[in-house]
């Protein structure tokens, strides 16, 4: 126990509003319970599940969150009010937090599949290139710092995650498992803080319905890619590990659509982004907007190798 | 203190501190068109092992509901039960600093206010 851990004082109302009253969690800023995930990350890989296809899958749930964390944090001092940017930031947080496991769960596999070596999270995030990550590309453009696009993005962003979290629970894989146990409940909040301000947007003023529907057809094309089903994620669905991101749509369809009947928008009708190929995102295969994003989130790592601080 | 010199509708409760003087003081305020802001709310929030809401500091949000949510991002950690309550900040009767005296001063001596002439046994918490 530190020094300054106080005795617990159940009429100190003050001190009963900390969780905890140990500060030396070293990972506090990322607030989201990290160590308290039962999961260990190097739990055996599932039977029936190929190590290459476990890592990679793991790489594309963590590369969405982890690219989204980031465009969501350059909101961070441009939010229209305090509160609000406190509420993205958070919003960033919980993803980085979700990505981190994950990461360091797909660097640990990489590391059995037969000629390969194991990787930690930071590694994986600050070390690889472009065509590396397995984001889809919903997560990829900078919204311009447009708060209706901000809203328009999360709003399909959460509602296609917590599809695929929902069932995720029940995983093969112990730390997707884990992953999704918690993660359900943090996207859940931010689908409901994002349906919140479609609805004020939407049913609000001229001036901000109109935007509000020009945010939807700027992330409308997005949508597509992300009912599309990779191989590693067909072969890992019949292991019990994954989900099969087509089964999501008729979930997501329906709650995007409530929202935007409530809300007063008009689903746009905006075609899909194709592919390059046959691939997209999940096979490396990106629009030119990551480049920049990477660099940014990478450029510190990269400039001074190991840093700690 | 020159309390008793200002006027009652110089003091607000605006800030979440109580009573705050604004007369001669510069502000900024009124020197612009402010931009029309969200109302003031105060928040109050009790956590998972405690007794009563504590005032913990003040927000600005469209509504009830959006004060909520936001006193949820800016006054809570994650994973907390908590219990979270709003108000808004004009709805807040406060007493004002230049009544203190006359206010409060009075009650002083008149102790049988409070119960405390009561034995407490030791295994009744909270009391």
């Amino acid at each position: 126990m530190s020094a300054h851990v106080q005795d617990e004082d159940a009429t100190n109302a003050y001190q009963s509003l900390a969780g905890s009253v140990d500060h030396d969690d070293p990972r506090w800023a990322f607030g989201s319970g990290f160590e308290d995930m039962e999961a260990d990350l190097t739990a055996p890989v599932p039977d029936g599940a190929d190590p290459a296809d476990l890592a990679a899958y793991c790489l594309m749930l963590g590369d969405d969150a982890l690219v989204y964390s980031h465009r969501l944090t350059e909101w961070v001092s441009h939010a229209p009010e305090l509160e609000e940017e406190v509420a993205l930031a958070n919003t960033a947080l919980d993803l980085l937090g979700q990505a981190r496991v994950l990461l360091a769960r797909a660097g640990h596999v990489e590391g059995l599949v037969p000629g390969g070596t194991a990787r930690d999270e930071d590694a994986l995030a600050y070390w690889r290139e472009v065509g590396e990550l397995r984001n889809v590309a919903l997560a990829e453009p900078s919204d311009d710092l447009d708060f209706a696009r901000a809203i328009a993005r999360l709003l399909v962003f959460s509602t296609w995650r917590i599809a695929l979290l929902h069932p995720l629970r029940d995983s093969a894989d112990p730390v997707i498992a884990a992953v999704a146990a918690k993660g359900v409940k943090e996207v859940t909040y931010h689908r409901d803080h994002a349906a919140r301000w479609t609805l004020r947007l939407g049913d609000g003023t001229a001036e901000s319905r109109a935007r509000m529907q020009d945010a939807l057809e700027w992330v409308w094309p997005f949508l597509e890619e992300l009912f599309r089903t990779s191989d590693e994620e067909r072969r890992l669905v019949a292991a019990g590990v994954a989900v099969d991101p087509a089964g999501t749509r008729a979930e997501v369809d329906e709650v995007l659509d409530r929202v935007l009947d409530r809300a007063t928008l008009t689903r746009p009708e905006a075609p899909g982004m194709g592919t390059i190929g046959g691939l997209g995102g999940r096979q490396g295969v990106h629009t030119e907007k990551l480049e920049h994003a990477v660099l940014v989130m990478q450029s510190l790592a990269r400039k001074h190798p190991g840093a700690t601080w | 203190m020159s309390g008793q010199d200002m006027n009652p509708q110089d003091v607000t409760p605006e800030g979440g501190h109580g009573a705050v003087p604004t007369a001669g003081v510069e502000t900024g305020a009124d020197t612009k068109p402010a931009r029309r802001t969200w109302p003031l709310y105060e928040v109050f929030v009790r956590g998972k092992r405690g007794l009563n809401h504590v005032h913990v500091g003040s927000l600005h949000a469209a509504d009830d509901e959006m004060a909520l949510h936001n006193a949820r991002d800016v006054y809570t950690r994650r994973n907390e039960g908590v219990s979270i309550w709003v108000v808004r900040a004009d709805a807040i009767a406060a007493s004002s600093p230049d009544e203190k005296d006359p206010f409060f001063a009075p009650s002083a001596d008149k102790v049988y206010r409070h119960p405390t002439f009561y034995a407490i046994p030791e295994e009744v918490p909270h009391l």
